[in-house]
């Protein structure tokens, strides 16, 4: 006899938590700076191509959806960096207490905005 | 594997809304999920409302209230009502907890409930939770003690005993009521739940990792030294986040794995 019993509900009705976002924004800003990393070698290969090339990727460049994009990309690096460190003390099992989770997860975000905003305001 | 969306015959329905008879001085929406293995239909939200000045205060109370006044057939665990036995564990206003523990005050607007997620359901807010149980059993939940891995001079009738600093390693994880909380609400189980063991049985296994009258310490860590069993865990920490008793999985299997990288 097929029971046919049904699945309960999951990632639909679950609440979103902090803890569960921290973890799928590492994951994601994870597979940015991949794509990233294909993008900045691209960029070396136009380099290394010569002016004709490259002045085709300062023509991109100066466009403010790439600036947007390029700052974008400066925040994931941080994010990524500052939440691996906090997956690193964890590894050790320090600062797991669950106001440490959360404690340290603020402390990331701010750390990964203030960062970004002084890479943008010093070059 | 991760599958986003429910299989077909596990989509939820709109149910049933029923009626108010008579006008309530504090009324709460309470909307539960419901299905009955009898009849062959999906899975279904009925709606109810209760009167707040004519219930205890916590979701458990509601639900009994429910069942007695409104709709009999509403099935649901329930044994202790005071957090020990952990059979009421449900997903209540989104967040898995034990319903004789969350007041009904902690939820604003109406109170969504659900079975744990992720779990075959048997009926209504009744989960299956066999092949969790079954987890359970494979990491040997007693205490062991071999002539071989251990000096024992303690004879077998005597009584094993333990410095209360060495009891004190066991606290955080003896406490644990195995209602799944943690490990239905760990997205990581959700999509590997047929090997990954879950954040309630890897503490358990580190309860007795850490008991200094068992003598298989070593193959205890080398029993979960797997890469879906323990290592599935990507300290995501939701278990700790959702767990009714305050207790700390996420820890527990750190240290797991710390103990598997010093001493193995």
């Amino acid at each position: 006899m097929s029971l046919n019993r049904p699945l309960s509900p999951h990632l639909s009705i679950h609440k979103k938590v902090l803890t569960a976002t921290f973890s799928i924004f590492h994951r994601f800003t994870g597979i940015c700076l991949s794509l990233g990393s294909v993008l900045l070698a691209i960029w070396i290969i136009l380099i290394a191509l010569g002016p004709t090339y490259y002045s085709k990727f300062q023509a991109l460049s100066s466009l403010i959806v790439f600036k947007v994009f390029l700052f974008l990309w400066t925040l994931t690096i941080f994010y990524h960096l500052y939440n691996g460190i906090r997956y690193l003390f964890w590894s050790y099992g320090k600062m797991m207490e669950l106001n440490m989770v959360y404690k340290s997860g603020y402390v990331v975000i701010i750390l990964s905005i203030l960062s970004t905003i002084l890479t943008w305001i010093s070059i | 594997m991760v599958e986003f969306t429910l299989p077909a015959n596990s989509k939820v329905q709109k149910g049933i809304t029923y009626a108010v008879k008579e006008i309530l001085e504090k009324p709460k929406k309470v909307i539960i999920y419901r299905w009955n293995p009898d009849d062959q239909d999906n899975p279904r939200l009925d709606s109810y409302e209760i009167d707040l000045s004519k219930c205890g205060p916590m979701v458990l109370d509601a639900l009994m209230k429910i069942k007695n006044e409104i709709d009999s057939s509403l099935t649901f665990r329930r044994s202790c009502r005071e957090g020990v036995c952990g059979s009421c564990a449900m997903n209540i206003d989104g967040v898995n907890t034990l319903a004789c523990l969350k007041p009904i005050e902690e939820v604003n607007g109406e109170i969504r409930i659900y079975p744990l997620p992720h779990m075959p359901v048997v009926k209504d807010l009744v989960p299956d939770l066999s092949k969790a149980y079954e987890q359970l059993a494979s990491i040997k939940p007693w205490l062991q003690r071999s002539k071989e891995n251990f000096n024992d001079t303690v004879s077998i009738v005597e009584e094993k005993k333990q410095t209360p600093k060495d009891r004190e390693k066991l606290d955080g994880q003896w406490e644990c009521v195995l209602c799944f909380c943690c490990t239905t609400s760990c997205p990581s189980y959700w999509w590997n739940s047929e090997e990954y063991l879950g954040p309630a049985v890897l503490m358990q296994a580190a309860r007795w990792v850490n008991d200094s009258r068992d003598s298989e310490r070593k193959n205890r860590l080398k029993a979960v030294n797997d890469k879906m069993k323990l290592y599935r865990c990507h300290s995501i920490m939701n278990c700790t986040r959702s767990c009714p008793k305050g207790l700390n999985p996420a820890k527990a299997i750190a240290d797991l794995k710390k103990a598997i990288v010093t001493e193995l």
